[in-house]
C-alpha cells in the first residue's frame, strides 16, 4: 500500500460516508486516508462483495460503518470472518475518523489506530443542557 | 395478531427494520424465517449482534414457523416476521394467517428488473407476488413507515395485481 492509498474504508447509509470523509478533508486535509463507499440499491451479498473488493483493491484493513445493525456492518462482520488482520469500527462518527486520521504512528498499526479511534469516538459523544 | 409486519427484505435485519419499523412499532420480537440461517449457528450469532437489547429474535425454518404461528399470534408484544425472498413468504401465505405482505427491499440481481428504487423483481418473483395477492393478501412495497405504501399493481405497472 502506498501513502496515496486510503488506509480505511467508510461505509453506511445514504451519503453518510461521503459526508463524513468530506468533513475530515475540510478539517484536516486528510480525507484521502478514507475511501467512502455508498451502497444504494444493493442486496446484502452485493454490499459484502463491494466492500471485499474495495478492501482488496486498496489494501485497507480498517472499516468504519455507521450503524451497529446496518447492512454495511453486517457485511463487514461477514468479511472479518477469516480476515484476522482486519478491524471494524461500527457506530463511527467524525471524532473517531479524525483520531484515526492523525494516528500515523499508533502502536499496533492500522488495527491499533482503529481501536483507539473507536475509544475516542465513543468518548466524544456528549449531551449539553441549556442554562437559564 | 401480534405480528404487526410480514416483511420481505433481502437484507433481513438491518437499520430500517430494527430502527425504522422497530422503534415506532415498539417491537418485542423478530421472527427470521430462513431455512439456511436456521441451520447455521454462525449466521444466527451474526444477526443476534444486530438486535437491540430487549428484543427477542427467533430463527425458524418455514415448516417450524408454520407450527409456531399460533404462539406468535398469542404473544402480546408486537413483532415483525422477516423473509429474505418471495418464495418463503409465499409458503407462509399459502398456509394462511398472513394478513398483508410488506416488500421492504429486494435489490438488484442480474435476473431482476427494477420496479421501484428498492424493489427489483424477476419474472418468477412477480408471479409469486401475484399468487400471494390472489389469495386475498394485500401486497405493498414500503421501505420505511413514513413512505407511501405502493400497491402491487402499481409496482408491476399493470394497475391491478393479476
Amino acid at each position: 500500500m502506498t501513502n496515496s492509498q486510503p488506509r480505511a474504508i467508510v461505509a453506511g447509509h445514504g451519503e453518510f460516508a461521503a459526508g463524513l470523509v468530506s468533513a475530515v478533508e475540510a478539517i484536516t486535509g486528510r480525507g484521502h486516508l478514507f475511501l467512502p463507499v455508498a451502497v444504494p440499491d444493493l442486496c446484502a451479498a452485493d454490499i459484502e462483495a463491494l466492500l471485499r473488493e474495495t478492501m482488496r483493491a486498496t489494501g485497507a484493513r480498517v472499516l468504519f460503518t455507521d450503524l451497529h445493525a446496518g447492512s454495511c456492518t453486517m457485511a463487514a462482520r461477514r468479511i472479518l470472518r477469516g480476515m484476522p488482520d482486519a478491524v471494524l469500527v461500527s457506530g463511527a462518527n467524525l471524532p473517531a475518523l479524525l483520531d484515526f486520521a492523525f494516528a500515523d504512528a499508533e502502536p499496533g498499526g492500522a488495527g491499533g489506530a482503529a481501536r483507539h479511534a473507536a475509544e475516542r469516538g465513543r468518548a466524544a459523544i456528549d449531551a449539553v443542557e441549556g442554562t437559564p | 395478531m401480534s405480528i404487526a409486519l410480514f416483511r420481505i427484505d433481502d437484507r433481513l435485519i438491518h437499520g430500517q427494520v430494527v430502527l425504522g419499523w422497530g422503534q415506532p412499532l415498539d417491537v418485542g420480537f423478530l421472527v427470521l424465517v430462513d431455512d439456511a440461517i436456521a441451520a447455521s449457528e454462525w449466521e444466527q450469532e451474526l444477526y443476534r449482534m444486530a438486535v437491540p437489547p430487549g428484543v427477542d429474535l427467533y430463527f425458524q425454518t418455514v415448516n417450524d414457523c408454520l407450527g409456531d404461528m399460533d404462539r406468535y399470534r398469542a404473544d402480546p408484544r408486537p413483532g415483525i416476521l422477516l423473509t429474505a425472498d418471495v418464495d418463503t413468504m409465499g409458503a407462509l401465505a399459502a398456509a394462511g394467517g398472513v394478513p398483508a405482505v410488506n416488500i421492504g427491499g429486494l435489490h438488484h440481481r442480474s435476473d431482476r428488473v427494477q420496479r421501484l428504487r428498492y424493489v427489483f423483481l424477476s419474472p418468477g418473483e412477480e408471479q409469486a407476488l401475484r399468487d400471494i395477492a390472489a389469495r386475498g393478501v394485500p401486497v405493498t412495497a414500503q421501505d420505511v413507515p413514513s413512505a407511501h405504501a405502493v400497491p402491487l399493481g402499481e409496482i408491476l405497472g399493470d394497475g391491478a395485481a393479476k
